[in-house]
């Protein structure tokens, strides 16, 4: 019998669970030099905003303990120009593409899923809601119930067809479950999870914040005890709700973990820093333990760590 | 776009040597040392497997040599001075890394012979060397200005000055050459050797100054930058430095993958004000 690792993402048919995390490998424009994209479950782009932006000052990285600090400012060159290079791009590789969009107001996000209709190569949208919200001081969408929903729903209302919608959920939140169950009440088809912890480091020799901006997202293995807290609360509650799950993947086990606590697919991001073909690591080492451990599918393994022990 | 010839490998130690404040490295990189260009980069991971170092750390390729089929060495000059260049000092001969090489862009050579300055602080001189043979070759002629705060921190090996017409140090304590910044020696240097075209290497606050000094002659200024890297691939978006693009517009270029090496006058030094933040005033 033929192990069976294709997976199905909230409606997106992938042939195997391991994708690029959003911000963490472009749009694969430099990974091709390491590997084919075509061999990605999905590539998930770099979050896209309305306009062009140049980001943040520098310095927007600190290296921690097993992770780093960024902080970007989402620098990137606005929908139409991705839109007109990177996507036609990524199809012509042959990769499936999941676009990320982030949006400064609820409005962004309805114009941003309008200009996601029938894209070449594109799977799904993921919707990184863990943005300051301009209209609201500056609060983060996906920090409270309300404001995730009415960004998902500006989403739902836009987006038409059948393009899967995976809303971003940040790990800076009382309860994860109840945004997640909102979002997903707001009509997102899954949740990707987690998205980074806020964080900073003080420089001791200057005696102030090494970041620019002074706060910045942690990323890597220092965060993935948080991520599979996170994966396992909300399988738990919402069964049925597919997840996307990510946080500190750097090899097979990693990713192995996240599909136990209940994620359908996984992203690798802060790994593809330090190792241009972390990836395929992954996705070589996960295949490998579920056979060893005797599954006949990657869904048989899904949310394995919720069964009662025997 | 990423350097074309770039590829991850496992690169072998064959020597490691302590000059002055500075380990010098040997890896064997086989056929990727035919690929290196002066001012390309390399990035190596530190550490060990499960590290909890997880970046990789960018390093100028001090020299390349093809030595024959499979033999090609790319050579190093590593400040042991944070713990991830402290483990790669450590390593004996022997021992290997992993290694992406060649990154980013390399020196621009003229066609036609040219009178250079090549200016580098600290082991910002590393590049320097490589750069100073080739130009030579081409029939140039190469004056070199080599600057740091103490005389152990100055990086010259002997055979490295072959290429050199003259070799001017500076320091900032006087304990060797003459004491002072870089900068002030420049324009004598200039004037005297008539430069056409200055190279240089060293931390962004000394580029800034070189630049205004090529600005006042009108000369042109090759440089390589040095901006904290996470991937050194271009994927992470954090070693942006911000360029006046055609029509005026600031466009945040990756050091690793539209540098290190870039026009000086192109670059905007004041970092802050090209930024989202900087241009609303926050």
């Amino acid at each position: 019998m033929t192990f069976s690792f294709a997976t199905n993402l909230a409606g997106a048919l992938l042939p195997n669970p391991v994708l690029t995390a959003s911000g963490c490998a472009g749009s694969g424009k430099e990974l091709v030099q390491f590997f084919s994209l075509r061999e990605l479950g999905a590539v998930v782009t770099k979050s896209i905003m309305v306009k062009a932006r140049n980001g943040r000052p520098t310095p927007r990285m600190a290296e921690t303990p097993s992770g780093m600090l960024n902080s970007i400012g989402l620098q990137g060159p606005g929908v139409d120009a991705f839109l007109e290079n990177d996507i036609p791009w990524l199809a012509s590789q042959g990769a499936r593409t999941i676009v990320s969009i982030a949006g400064e107001s609820v409005e962004d996000y309805a114009i941003l899923a309008r200009k996601m209709r029938n894209l070449s190569g594109v799977v799904a949208l993921e919707v990184n809601i863990s943005c300051p919200n301009v209209e609201n001081r500056g609060m983060v969408f996906s920090c409270q119930p309300d404001t995730a929903r009415a960004a998902i729903e500006a989403v739902r209302r836009n987006i038409g067809g059948e393009l899967p919608i995976i809303a971003k959920l940040s790990p800076d939140v009382t309860d994860i479950v109840a945004i997640a169950k909102a979002v997903s009440d707001a009509g997102a088809d899954g949740v990707a999870l987690i998205n980074t912890l806020l964080g900073m480091v003080i420089d001791t020799n200057t005696m102030h914040p090494k970041l620019a901006q002074k706060t910045g997202g942690l990323s890597g293995p220092a965060i993935r005890p948080v991520a599979i807290r996170a994966v396992y609360q909300v399988h738990a509650a919402l069964p049925q709700l597919p997840i996307l799950g990510m946080g500190g993947i750097t090899n097979g086990r990693d990713a192995f973990e996240f599909i136990l606590a209940g994620a359908s697919a996984v992203s690798v991001g802060t790994a593809n820093f330090g190792n241009p073909s972390a990836v395929i690591k992954v996705k070589t080492e996960l295949e490998a333990i579920l056979i060893e451990k005797g599954f006949a599918s990657l869904q048989e393994a899904i949310g394995f760590a919720h069964r009662e022990l025997p | 776009m990423i350097n074309p010839r770039a590829k991850q490998i496992t690169a072998e130690v064959m020597s490691n040597k302590k000059v002055g404040a500075y380990h010098h490295m040997v890896f064997a990189v086989g056929e990727q040392a035919a690929q290196a260009r002066p001012g390309n980069f390399v990035a190596i991971a530190v550490g060990g497997e499960g590290s909890s170092m997880i970046l990789r750390r960018a390093f100028a390729i001090y020299r390349s040599t093809e030595r024959g089929v499979g033999g090609g060495l790319i050579e190093l000059v590593v400040a042991p001075h944070g713990q991830g260049s402290r483990w790669l000092t450590a390593l004996g001969a022997g021992e290997s890394v992993d290694m992406v090489v060649p990154l980013g862009t390399a020196f621009g050579i003229p066609t036609e012979p040219v009178r250079a300055l090549l200016v580098g602080g600290g082991y910002g001189s590393a590049p320097l060397f490589g750069l100073a043979e080739l130009l030579k070759q081409r029939g140039s002629r190469v004056d070199m200005v080599l600057g740091a705060s103490t005389a152990v921190k100055i990086y010259a090996p002997l055979d490295g000055k072959r290429s050199v017409s003259t070799l001017t140090l500076t320091t900032d304590d006087g304990s060797t050459g003459i004491k002072g910044q870089i900068t002030d020696v420049l324009p004598a240097l200039i004037e005297e050797n008539e430069i056409e075209i200055i190279y240089s290497c060293g931390p962004m606050g000394m580029l800034a100054a070189i630049t205004k000094v090529s600005e006042h002659y009108q000369i042109l200024h090759q440089c390589a930058v040095e901006e904290s890297m996470a991937c050194g691939i271009g994927v992470c978006m954090t070693c942006v430095v911000p360029v006046r693009g055609d029509g005026g517009v600031v466009k945040m270029l990756r050091s690793c993958i539209d540098g290190p090496v870039m026009d000086g006058s192109q670059v905007i030094w004041d970092k802050r004000s090209a930024s989202d933040e900087g241009k609303s005033g926050q």
